[in-house]
Formats: C-alpha cells, sequence, structure tokens
C-alpha cells in the first residue's frame, strides 16, 4: 500500500494541473487514469481540435495543452498508474484509502476527484448475445493481433480504429468492412489503401448497412447485415471487432456515498470539498452555483482545493501563501535556481 | 392579469421562442417553450427531459443527445458538417433522420420542431 499526500483519480487537464497546485506546495500525489495515456477528454475526444480559451494561450489543440501540462508537472516526479480504474474508497480514521481494479492500494489523507463525465470504455454492441461473445468473439480493441490470425473478420465502424484495423488485419485474415453509410473517414492515404485492396479481393466493403443479428452457439458463426435498402445479407463471421469509439461511464463513484446531482457531485466553492471531509471534486464532475465546465474553472478549483489538501496533509504546519515568481521555496520544488 | 398577459407577450415577442416537442420511444412527448439561440440539446437539459446525456457538454465529441429528426423538419435544419456526422456514426441506432440535439440552435423558424430520443444514449 502506498502512503501519499493527495490521490488524484483522473489525468485530464484538471488532474494534471492539481499535481502542480499539490507540488508546489510540497505535497506529492498519485495520479490514477483508466486510459492508457494522460489528457482525458482532452486526448481522447478532441486531440486535433484547437482550444481558445485558455488564458495566455491563444489558440492550442487537445494534445499540445495535455503535452505542455504534463511538462509543467515534470519537476514533482508524480507517479501515474494508467489503465486503472479505482474500484474503492473506504474511510480508514482520517485517511482515504483507495483500491484499484489492478489491486494497487493508496492511502492518503485527501482523495481529488478530476474524473470529468467518468471513465471512458468502448460502446459496446447490444444486440441479444452480444454480450454473451465479447471476449470470444466480440472484441472492442485488438490486444494481441496473433488472435485475429486466419479468420473472418466483420470489423465495424467507419473511422481510423476500424479502417487501420482493416489493412491491418487484411494481411493474414478475410476482412468485411461494414459501415452505415457509404463514406469513410481516415487518413487519404489510409483510404486509398481501403480502396486498393477491396479491389483485389482482399477485403469486402459493406455499405450502407448495420448490423442486425449475431448467430452461434459457443462461438460465433455468422452476423447478419440490414442494408438501407432493406436488404438482409447473412455473412460467416469468426471475429466481430466493433469500432463505435469511447463512451463515458460514471461508474463506482456513484456510491462512494458522496452529494450528487444526476452525474455531478456537489462541492462546495471555497474549496471544493464534497460532503465527505478530505474528499475533492474538481472539473468537469463537480457542481455548485455558477459552475461553468471550462478547463479554465476546473484550474481555479484545484488551486483552491489544494490549499485544503495541503492543510489536511500538514496539520501541524502552518499555510503560507506565496507566490512562484519570488517564493525560493517553490522555485526550488520546481528545480529553478 | 394584464401584467401577466403583457410579459408573456413581452416574451413570445421580444426575447423570442419557439416550441420543441421531445418525444421518446414510448411515445410519451414533452413540449417546451426554448429560447432563441439556446440548442435542442441545452432546451432538454434545462427542463430535464429524459433521454438526451449530452456529456460531453455540446462540443460534439460525444454522440450522447443523439435525435431523430421527424422527416418534414429534417430539410428545414441547416445541414450536418462532417464532424458531426462522423459522430453520428458512433451513435445508438443511428438513422438516416439523426441529428446531434447540440448542433441544432433554436430559432424562430424552428417553433414546432419535434424530435424523438433514442431507445438510449450510449
Amino acid at each position: 500500500m502506498t502512503k501519499k499526500d493527495v490521490i488524484i483519480i483522473g489525468a485530464g487537464p484538471v488532474g494534471l494541473f492539481a499535481v502542480h497546485q499539490l507540488g508546489i506546495k510540497g505535497l506529492n500525489a498519485v495520479v490514477i487514469d483508466n486510459l492508457d495515456k494522460a489528457g482525458g477528454q482532452c486526448i481522447e475526444l478532441y486531440p486535433d481540435k484547437p482550444i481558445y480559451d485558455i488564458p495566455g494561450i491563444p489558440e492550442c489543440t487537445g494534445e499540445e495543452l495535455t503535452n505542455k501540462l504534463l511538462e509543467q508537472i515534470k519537476p514533482f516526479k508524480t507517479e501515474f498508474f494508467l489503465n486503472e480504474r479505482v474500484e474503492e474508497v473506504q474511510q480508514k480514521s482520517d485517511n482515504w484509502f483507495v483500491k484499484t481494479n489492478n489491486k494497487n492500494e493508496f492511502i492518503a489523507p485527501n482523495l481529488i476527484i478530476a474524473g470529468g463525465v467518468g471513465s471512458f470504455e468502448p460502446r459496446k454492441l447490444t444486440l441479444k448475445d452480444t454480450e454473451k461473445f465479447e471476449g470470444k468473439s466480440i472484441f472492442y480493441s485488438v490486444k494481441n493481433k496473433d488472435e485475429f490470425k486466419n479468420k473472418n473478420i466483420s470489423i465495424f465502424g467507419g473511422g481510423d480504429s476500424a479502417l487501420d484495423w482493416a489493412l491491418e488485419l487484411s494481411k493474414f485474415s478475410k476482412i468485411n468492412l461494414i459501415h452505415r453509410r457509404d463514406e469513410f473517414r481516415g487518413a487519404p492515404h489510409t483510404l486509398s489503401e481501403i480502396k486498393k485492396l477491396e479491389k483485389d479481393g482482399k477485403l469486402t466493403i459493406k455499405t450502407p448497412c448495420q448490423l442486425e443479428s449475431v448467430e452461434g452457439d459457443k462461438s460465433l458463426k455468422s452476423i447478419t447485415i440490414k442494408f438501407e435498402d432493406g436488404k438482409i445479407e447473412k455473412i460467416n463471421t469468426d471475429i466481430i471487432l466493433s469500432f463505435f469509439g469511447l463512451i463515458m461511464k460514471l461508474g463506482p463513484i456513484a456510491e462512494w456515498g458522496l452529494n450528487m446531482n444526476k452525474k455531478n457531485i456537489k462541492v462546495n466553492s471555497e474549496n471544493f470539498e464534497t460532503n465527505k471531509k478530505g474528499i475533492f471534486a474538481v472539473g468537469d464532475i463537480c457542481t455548485y452555483p455558477g459552475k461553468l465546465k471550462l478547463i479554465l474553472s476546473g484550474f481555479h478549483e484545484v488551486a483552491l482545493a489544494s490549499v485544503e489538501c495541503f492543510k489536511r496533509a500538514r496539520p501541524n504546519e502552518k499555510y503560507r501563501f506565496e507566490f512562484t515568481t519570488s517564493s525560493k521555496t517553490i522555485q526550488d520544488r520546481l528545480g529553478k535556481k | 392579469m394584464f401584467c401577466i398577459l403583457a410579459l408573456f407577450l413581452y416574451i413570445l415577442i421580444y426575447i423570442g421562442m419557439a416550441k420543441i416537442t421531445y418525444k421518446d420511444q414510448q411515445g410519451n412527448s414533452k413540449t417546451i417553450e426554448v429560447e432563441n439561440g439556446l440548442s435542442v440539446m441545452e432546451g432538454a437539459i434545462q427542463n430535464d427531459i429524459p433521454g438526451i446525456d449530452a456529456d460531453c457538454g455540446g462540443s460534439m465529441a460525444c454522440a450522447t443527445c443523439h435525435v431523430y429528426v421527424e422527416e418534414k423538419w429534417l430539410v428545414k435544419l441547416p445541414k450536418a458538417e462532417d464532424g458531426e456526422v462522423d459522430m453520428i456514426d458512433m451513435a445508438f441506432e443511428p438513422k438516416k433522420n439523426s441529428r446531434l440535439s447540440c448542433q441544432l440552435i433554436v430559432s424562430d423558424e424552428l417553433d414546432g420542431l419535434q424530435v424523438t430520443t433514442p431507445e438510449k444514449q450510449s
């Protein structure tokens, strides 16, 4: 079990800046996120879209902002636990005990929830029996492509993931690429490669159509698709790969006894503490009168929350407000000489 | 009484509202006066209309404000931009008349618009 001053759930922009605000106050933190990389919505939903309302930065993309924030918190050498979701939160006297789905355990007097709209999960197929085949014949990501050799694979989706995997897996499997409309969205090079494979008979494209049903007993045997004009077709299929993006699920957060308003956690706007002492909520997931779901609001929220975190983590020390421009202590912590 | 009537007229004429009807798959429907300039999604969220999640808050990044638009209204709406159509690919059971309600901005022209929410958003 790792003991820290603060446990941060969520590695989005606000979670990352929390590391900074805690770090300059001399507090150490650990960051846990369900995604495989830092950045949250910035990196997952709009890595290439410009953001125009970060103070002092006229224009930057979600990816650029994430990279800048990571650079800004580098001096604090914070440990990240990615691909991990917090499953359990328990009070242990004045501390919060946290356990992830990967069985990692942490304890700290402060827990900051910077969880956005919840954890990202693949959007799943919801037809009858699709759940039964999940992980055996139906997949939402490719972890080990060797498992997809010499099979009949039906790939659903029209974006980058669907196209990239269609290309890759067509090297050693029979691919059906199925999409609800004729237009695919991907890099021009990828699109022309796909067209070429189709011409050479190495890949079949089915559009505009959607999945109607899946058939099979223990393992998947075939699928039925329905075209826009009502025509039905059965396709021999061993494996379905479905790429319909990610959805955000609040998940276990709803069960931690926090005062909620729909999918948001109620906080006071003085230090962004929830109804539980030592648990804070910041960024898109928190709500209070006048709340705006802006990145810049989240930055303000963590600055204030970090002060209360200090008081809880260092009860015997007096908190002193300091400026980064003039504080030698802060400059030391930032590694500036 | 007169005051109330005057106020109502004022709201109708000067602020500009449009009647938007939200229907669900069970056939329940609710008609709301939504202020011009707001999106059909915001109208739903502000009035607690179930069936529209809007997880990303209207940044066209999640497809959880997906609605079906009545055929006769579809032609009156500004065409969906590429980003919206790409996002609809991800939506639950997209159809030809699918739109993201965060991209439908309420105006006088949309007075009477009827949208149907899908069985679920994700």
